[in-house]
């Protein structure tokens, strides 16, 4: 993790955070912003056993999810950690504030245990999709079936979005939609996903990072 | 374009999957036994069925675990999934078993 003050998130040059505090049109179909600065950890281990599942829930109050393309924790992960599942002995873990990620602690639980956490913060760019026409966005670059009877709230996945690898998490009904992406494909993800959008009408707005009190995404030295 | 069905992921698009070839083809444990033709058999002499197939496939834009996949390949039908290590399905078996 590079220190604060020269941690800059994967979309500061594209002045996101002047953006969305020009006027913009009220009738957007589509809401974007960054989540810049959250904390992710890779968590590997045997999800089979109890006492791996247990460890994991002392430290972070909740269990990694055993079902595949589930999420454990609270929607907002400003209340405190969620537990995304990559695969039947992987998980990815996504705190609220980077300087408060658990990996040290859970490192310490699981010493004993055959498991891997690693910090993988900087790693992945996240991207907040939300408004009435976010799935049509979605639906245009992702062979994922995004309607809401196979896929809904609380369901996370790995699939492919404009070809670039992503995690796709939906969080709530509306819908909105919180997307992981490697951090050298973020700028282009974003550029495909605003120009995408464009026929719905865009806005592009803090108020995720705002709500989860993160900083904007430009750090000042 | 296939529906591929990932024994976790249940049923995904081609495209997140890349082909490992035929299935049940185990490198062998004692390499130091084998001579070259029982290596050129490993190797090279692949089945290569018209019909039932028992194939690997990983699910690399996913959960990038290794499967098995019974598929046809005259008709592309897939038959089922399953996991590395598993036998595979009793129909499956029965449709080689006559082929």
């Amino acid at each position: 993790m590079p220190d604060r003050y020269r941690r800059q998130s994967p979309l500061a040059h594209l002045g996101l955070v002047a953006r969305a505090s020009e006027d913009q049109s009220a009738e957007a179909g589509v809401v974007m912003a960054e989540c810049p600065f959250c904390a992710q950890t890779g968590l590997r281990g045997d999800g089979s056993l109890a006492r791996f599942g247990n460890a994991v829930k002392t430290v972070l109050g909740i269990a990694p999810p055993t079902e595949p393309n589930t999420v454990t924790g609270p929607e907002d992960f400003a209340d405190g950690a969620r537990i995304l599942w990559l695969g039947p002995d992987e998980w990815l873990i996504v705190g609220g504030d980077v300087d408060a990620e658990p990996s040290g602690a859970l490192r310490l639980a699981l010493s004993d245990r055959h498991a891997a956490v690693v910090d993988v913060s900087d790693g992945r760019a996240v991207i907040a999709l939300s408004g009435p026409n976010a799935r049509d966005v979605l639906a245009k670059g992702c062979p994922l079936d995004l309607h809401p009877r196979a896929f809904g709230p609380g369901r996370c996945a790995q699939t492919v979005l404009a070809k670039a690898h992503v995690i796709l998490h939906q969080i709530d009904a509306s819908p909105s939609y919180e997307i992981y992406v490697h951090r050298s494909f973020a700028d282009y993800l974003w550029s495909w996903l605003e120009d995408a959008a464009g026929e719905f009408g865009v806005r592009i707005s803090n108020s995720r990072s705002d709500r989860n009190g993160l900083l904007g995404g430009r750090v000042t030295p | 374009m296939l529906l591929i069905p990932c024994p976790w992921c249940g049923l995904r698009d081609e495209v997140e999957f890349k082909y490992g070839g035929e299935a049940h083809n185990n490198r062998p444990l004692v390499p130091d036994v084998h001579d070259d033709t029982a290596w050129a058999a490993y190797l090279f002499m692949k089945k290569n069925p018209k019909g039932l197939h028992l194939e690997r496939w990983v699910h690399a834009a996913g959960c990038r675990r290794w499967f098995n996949v019974a598929r046809d390949t005259v008709s592309n039908r897939i038959d089922g999934s399953y996991k590395i290590g598993e036998k595979p399905p009793a129909i499956a078996a029965e449709t080689e078993e006559s082929a």
